[in-house]
């Protein structure tokens, strides 16, 4: 089985804050049939951040930087703190 | 065993590798073996889960248990990497479930083309994750209270340690941010699309300083050495900012597929 684990694989073990950041706002949304809601994976970030990454919206409005490239994006889209301007 | 539910991790473009090499003795969430569910062009990697621990009101009790979280975060990322070595990968949000596989082949045929749209604009990038950190140590940005004695009005006391203590940090993260606005000027002839999450904080975070910019970079696989590089020498001239890069990352922050009703603001080119 390790035969098959190319070096990505084996390579250290992913912060879990960084691997939520991409699990829970990123990854394609599917409205599957018995999925959560968007709603409710909203609702999941909103008392999970509760938990584990207190959200501060002065702190994040204090500092709203430029987006120079044509592509940027808020991955968390549908947030409604840190639109950017 | 008939009424398992469907996890689905990923849809990829199949390459024969994939079951006969790599996914067999590969165990996702909960345990189970993965497999594909084919549709034309795309397949998507797919495993049981029992409807105990996945159902709506299940999964909604079992997210707020970061023990659990963390499980199935990790099952599902193994899966997405194990993928990720083979072939171009379009990573699903975490526990999106389906009533049986027949569904998750249904949903395959209706959004083919948006997948092959999709998984064409990703096949061989990465993303690399740019985090920013400001140093707001204490001697700077925590300065002694003022005591009774000086300040008569306890409130404007607080309200004046509260402004020396805002100045220092804005100089601190005014710092971060020029250097956020290097890293964009190194690196925007490399990258083709760039996404921004939310910067991190709280006890998860575990880093010195604050997270200014939590960034995520579309990259081609071969200027991928080439970015990171790039961003690490970016800040070098920045005192007290500090840059972690993370990845390569399957592009997680770049598979948002077109909704039906797409969150506003969320365009990606």
């Amino acid at each position: 089985m390790t035969a098959y684990e190319d070096p990505p694989l084996a390579r250290r073990q992913v912060a879990l804050i960084d691997l939520l950041d991409r699990l829970l706002s990123g990854g394609a949304v599917l409205t599957g049939d018995i999925v959560l809601s968007i709603a409710d994976i909203d609702l999941v970030r909103v008392s999970l951040r509760a938990v584990i990454v207190a959200v501060n919206e002065q702190q994040w409005g204090a500092f709203v930087p430029e987006a120079p490239l044509p592509g940027a994006t808020l991955v968390e889209g549908d947030d409604r703190h840190d639109e950017p301007r | 065993m008939d009424d398992q539910l469907s996890y689905a991790y990923a849809v990829v473009r199949p390459v024969a590798a994939l079951e006969r090499d790599a996914l067999p003795g590969v165990r996702g969430v909960a345990d189970a073996p993965v497999t594909l569910v084919h549709h034309g062009d795309v397949a998507a990697a797919v495993s049981p889960v029992p409807p105990a621990d996945f159902s709506e009101a299940a999964l909604k009790a079992h997210l707020e248990d970061l023990d659990w979280l963390e499980s199935v975060a990790r099952a599902h990322h193994h899966i997405i990497e194990t993928l990720g070595a083979h072939t171009t990968v379009l990573p699903l949000r975490l526990a999106t479930v389906y009533l049986d596989d027949a569904r998750v082949r249904d949903m395959l045929g209706e959004q083919e083309k948006t997948f092959t749209a999709l998984l064409d604009r990703l096949a061989d990038h990465v993303e690399w994750g740019v985090k920013v950190y400001a140093d707001t140590s204490p001697a700077a940005a925590r300065p002694q209270a003022a005591t009774p004695a000086d300040e008569p009005d306890p409130g404007r006391a607080y309200l004046r340690q509260r402004r020396h203590q805002q100045h220092a940090r804005d100089d601190a993260w005014s710092s971060a941010a020029q250097a956020v606005r290097r890293i964009e000027d190194q690196v925007w002839n490399l990258a083709v699309a760039h996404a921004r999450h939310r910067p991190q904080q709280g006890r998860l975070a575990g880093e010195t300083g604050e997270n200014v910019a939590n960034d995520a970079y579309l990259v081609p696989r071969r200027l991928a050495e080439e970015f990171r590089d790039r961003v690490l020498h970016a800040v070098e001239e920045f005192p007290g900012v500090r840059v972690e890069v993370t990845g390569p990352w399957v592009p997680y922050s770049f598979a948002q597929a077109p909704e039906p009703k797409a969150p506003e603001g969320a365009q990606q080119q």
